[in-house]
C-alpha cells in the first residue's frame, strides 16, 4: 500500500468514513465571525487602519492625489537620510506616476540584495490590524517586500477594507474564474522584527528595517 | 543537533534547571510578562472567546472529515503546479526531502522554523548527507550554532542570556573584527542579518514548516515576524514545505479565524508581521519565486490519535501559550522535558509520539492548576489528557512503586467512606496535636520535598466533612 493510501485508510478507519462518503459542509460557514472593529464607515476604517499600522511600527504619509506620491516619497527618503535610488514595481499604476518631479533614480523589476529602497503598490489595507495585503505577480515582484532595507508601499484609501475576509473577498474575483491565486498573498504589518534574544524587540532581522506607507486619499479624505 | 535530554529523567533535569540562576531569571521574566500582558491582550478583542469557540469548531470539523480535506488540498495544490508527498513516518519524510534536495543539485539549504523538522531530526540527516543547512529564524540560528534544541515553541532561545549569544557569535563569526561591540540584542541581530543574508542568496533549496494548509486552494500559510519564512520560500529555486496532517483547514476564512487567535496567544501581538498564503511554485511571468514547490505531508503518529482520547490535542496550533503560562515549565524550562515539545503540550504529545514508556514522567509533572487549559486558544483539555496518561502509566506499572502503592492505599480507603472519614478524623487529630503550639511542621516524613521549601500548617477545626455538616446546619 502506498503511504498515501495507507494514511487515508488509517484516517477513514479512525473517523469511520467510507471512501466514497459525500463531501462535508462546515455548519459554521454560514455564520461568519468578524470582529466589530473590522466594521465601520470608510472614514472610521481609514482612521483605524492608520492607528493600527502605526502601532505596528509602520510610518505613514498622507497625500491628496496619486500625483503627489513621488514627491511624498522623495520627501520621506530625504527626511530619513535614505538613498534616492529605488527599485520600483513594474506596474502601470507605479510607473505612470510623475516621477520626473523628483530627483529619484528608479529601476523597475524584482529586488536584489543591492537594492536599499523599494516602492510597490499595496493591493489592500486592512483596518482591523493595520495590515497591508500584497500579492506577487508579473508586475508586483515579491522580493520588493522583503529584500531592501526600506519598503515603501503605496495604498489607495479606497482600497482600505475592514477585515481580513473583506480583502480576500476583494481579491477573489480579481483572479479570473478558475485561475489560480497569485503565488503569494501576504499580510504585512510593520517592519521585520524579532524578540529572540532575551525577548528584546529588535527591528530589521531579515526583511525591511522600515515600512513606510503612502496613503492616497481623495479630497474628502474618504474612500471613493 | 544535540541529543535530547532523557524524558525519563525529568526530575533530575528539572533539579538541575532549578540550580541554574540565569535560566531561572529568564523563565521568571517570561512568566511575569505573560501574566501581566494577557488581560490587556485579550480585552482588546471582545470577540476573543467566540473566536476560540469557532476555532475549535473548525478544527473538530476538519478532523472528522480529514480524508476529504487532505484529498481536496492535494488536488488543488496539483492544479497550482505543486507536488504533494505523503509520508507515514520520519524515515519516509527524511528520505523524500533528501531525494528532492539531491535531484535539485542543492548544496546550501535555508530553513525556516519548523517543529515538524525537529520531530524528524531533519537537519542532522541533511547535514550527514553533505548539505550545508542553515536555520534562518534568529533564535533557531543561535541554537544551531550552539548545538542546542528549542526550549519554547515560539521563543526557541528563551533559555539564553544575551551574553551567551554574543559569545556564540564571537566563536563562530571569526571573520569579523574581534574587538567589535556586541553588547545589545540589536547589534547581534544586525550581525545575524548579514550572515544569514549571504546564506539566503546562496541557498538552492528553502525548507519551511506551515502553520496551516488550506484545502480549498491548496495553499500553505506561513507566519513569521522576521520575514525569514518569506525569504526562504522565495529566493531558492526549490521550496519544500513540511507539515503534519492535522494542519489542514477547509477554507481561507477558517485560516483567518485561527490567525486572529494565534499571534495573540503566542506573543501577544495582534498579528505577526508577515502572514503569507503561498500556493504552488512561481507563475508564468513571475519575476521571482521558486520554480518547484513540494509539500511533504507527514503522519508521524497523528492517525493513531484520531480515534483516541488524545484526539483533542490535534487541534494544537503550536502557539506556546500553555508553556508560557505553566508554573512547572516556568520552573523547569523546556529542555528538562527531554523531547521536541515541552510544557503541558509536551506532557501530552510526548507520550503520544515517543511512547508512554519513554515519556511517562512528563504528565506527572503537573500541579493540575489548569492555567494551560485556560489560556489554550484551541481549548485543549490538557490537564485531563495528562491525567489519562497518568492512569495509563499507573496501570502499566511504569511509574514508581512508592507512588502506585500510595495511590492504591488511598483508592482502597476512598471506596470505603465510613473508614475513610474515621481515618481522616484520626489523622487530623493526630497532626493537630503533633503540630503543637507552633501550629505548623517544618519537617514531615515522606514529604521532604514539600517541607524543604515551606512549612505545612497543622490542621485545625476537623475534617472537611465535619466543617461542611456544621455549615449546613440551619441557624449555625
Amino acid at each position: 500500500m502506498s503511504p498515501r493510501d495507507d494514511i487515508l485508510a488509517r484516517i477513514r478507519r479512525a473517523t469511520g468514513r467510507a471512501e466514497d462518503a459525500p463531501a462535508p459542509t462546515p455548519t459554521y460557514a454560514a455564520k461568519p465571525l468578524i470582529p466589530a472593529r473590522g466594521r465601520g464607515t470608510p472614514a472610521e476604517l481609514i482612521a483605524r487602519f492608520i492607528e493600527m499600522a502605526e502601532e505596528g511600527s509602520a510610518t505613514i504619509s498622507r497625500v491628496k492625489s496619486t500625483d503627489d506620491v513621488p514627491e511624498a516619497i522623495a520627501f520621506y527618503l530625504a527626511r530619513e537620510n535614505l538613498p534616492s535610488e529605488a527599485v520600483i514595481a513594474p506596474s502601470a499604476e507605479m510607473t505612470a506616476l510623475p516621477w520626473e518631479r523628483t530627483a529619484l533614480t528608479l529601476r523597475q523589476g524584482a529586488a536584489t540584495d543591492d537594492d536599499l529602497v523599494s516602492i510597490s503598490p499595496a493591493y489592500a489595507g486592512i483596518s482591523e490590524t493595520g495590515s497591508l495585503m500584497v500579492r506577487s505577480g508579473r508586475t508586483t515582484p515579491y522580493t520588493l517586500n522583503f529584500l531592501p532595507d526600506t519598503h515603501i508601499a503605496v495604498l489607495e484609501a479606497s482600497d482600505i477594507v475592514g477585515a481580513y475576509e473583506d480583502a480576500w473577498t476583494k481579491l477573489r474575483p480579481d483572479n479570473e474564474a478558475g485561475a489560480a491565486l497569485p503565488r503569494t498573498v501576504t499580510l504585512i504589518t510593520g517592519p521585520s522584527r524579532s524578540s529572540d534574544i532575551e525577548r528584546t524587540v529588535t527591528i530589521g532581522v531579515h526583511g525591511p528595517r522600515r515600512l513606510h506607507i503612502v496613503l492616497v486619499e481623495d479630497e474628502n479624505g474618504e474612500a471613493a | 543537533m544535540v541529543a535530547h535530554l532523557d524524558s525519563l529523567k525529568f526530575a533530575d533535569n528539572a533539579a538541575r534547571a532549578r540550580a541554574d540562576a540565569s535560566l531561572q531569571a529568564a523563565l521568571a521574566k517570561l512568566q511575569r510578562d505573560t501574566r501581566l500582558a494577557r488581560p490587556g491582550i485579550i480585552s482588546r478583542l471582545p470577540e476573543f472567546e467566540a473566536l476560540r469557540d469557532r476555532a475549535v469548531e473548525i478544527k473538530d470539523h476538519t478532523l472528522a472529515y480529514l480524508d476529504h480535506y487532505l484529498e481536496a488540498f492535494e488536488a488543488n495544490l496539483a492544479d497550482a503546479g505543486g507536488e504533494m508527498h505523503w509520508c507515514r513516518d520520519a524515515d519516509e519524510a527524511r528520505a523524500t526531502i533528501l531525494d528532492i534536495c539531491r535531484t535539485a543539485g542543492a548544496k546550501t539549504i535555508a530553513k525556516g522554523k519548523s517543529m515538524v523538522s525537529e520531530e524528524i531530526a531533519l537537519n542532522d540527516h541533511l547535514i550527514a548527507n553533505g548539505f550545508d543547512v542553515v536555520e534562518t529564524d534568529l533564535g533557531e540560528y543561535i541554537l544551531q550554532l550552539r548545538e542546542e534544541t528549542p526550549s519554547h515553541l515560539v521563543m526557541p532561545a528563551i533559555h539564553l542570556k544575551k551574553e551567551q549569544v554574543a559569545q556564540t557569535f564571537r566563536d563562530f563569526h571569526t571573520d569579523l573584527p574581534a574587538d567589535r561591540l556586541l553588547e545589545e540584542p540589536a547589534a547581534m541581530t544586525e550581525e545575524a542579518r548579514h550572515k544569514l543574508r549571504e546564506k539566503f542568496l546562496a541557498a538552492d533549496v528553502g525548507i519551511t514548516g506551515a502553520n496551516m494548509l488550506v484545502a480549498e486552494t491548496g495553499s500553505i500559510v506561513v507566519v513569521t515576524n522576521e520575514g525569514n519564512g518569506d525569504l526562504t520560500q522565495t529566493l531558492p529555486r526549490v521550496h519544500i514545505a513540511i507539515a503534519t496532517i492535522e494542519k489542514v483547514v477547509p477554507r481561507i476564512e477558517d485560516a483567518l479565524t485561527i490567525l486572529r487567535i494565534l499571534a495573540r496567544s503566542a506573543t501577544g501581538q495582534e498579528i505577526t508581521c508577515y502572514t503569507t498564503t503561498a500556493t504552488g511554485p512561481r507563475r508564468a511571468g513571475d519575476p521571482d519565486g521558486p520554480e518547484e514547490f513540494h509539500l511533504v505531508l507527514l503522519d508521524n503518529g497523528r492517525t493513531g490519535l484520531l480515534d483516541d482520547a488524545c484526539r483533542d490535542v490535534l487541534r494544537c496550533i503550536r502557539c506556546g501559550a500553555c508553556q508560557s503560562a505553566c508554573p512547572v515549565y516556568g520552573a523547569a524550562g523546556g529542555h528538562a522535558y527531554g523531547g521536541v515539545y515541552s510544557g503541558p503540550i509536551g506532557a501530552v504529545l510526548g507520550p503520544a509520539l515517543a511512547g508512554l514508556d519513554k515519556a511517562w514522567p512528563l504528565p506527572e509533572a503537573s500541579s493540575f492548576c489548569g492555567n494551560c487549559q485556560a489560556v489554550c486558544p484551541m481549548r485543549i483539555p490538557l490537564p485531563s489528557l495528562m491525567r489519562r496518561w497518568r492512569e495509563a502509566a499507573h496501570d502499566r506499572h511504569l511509574n514508581k512503586a512508592r507512588g502506585r502503592i500510595a495511590v492504591g492505599l488511598w483508592g482502597w480507603a476512598a471506596r470505603r467512606p465510613g473508614l475513610y472519614r474515621l481515618g481522616a478524623r484520626i489523622g487530623i487529630e493526630l497532626l493537630a496535636r503533633l503540630g503543637g503550639k507552633r501550629g505548623r511542621f517544618r519537617l514531615l516524613p515522606f514529604a521532604g520535598g514539600w517541607t524543604a521549601e515551606r512549612d505545612l500548617p497543622a490542621p485545625e477545626g476537623g475534617t472537611f466533612i465535619d466543617l461542611w455538616k456544621r455549615e449546613q446546619k440551619p441557624g449555625s
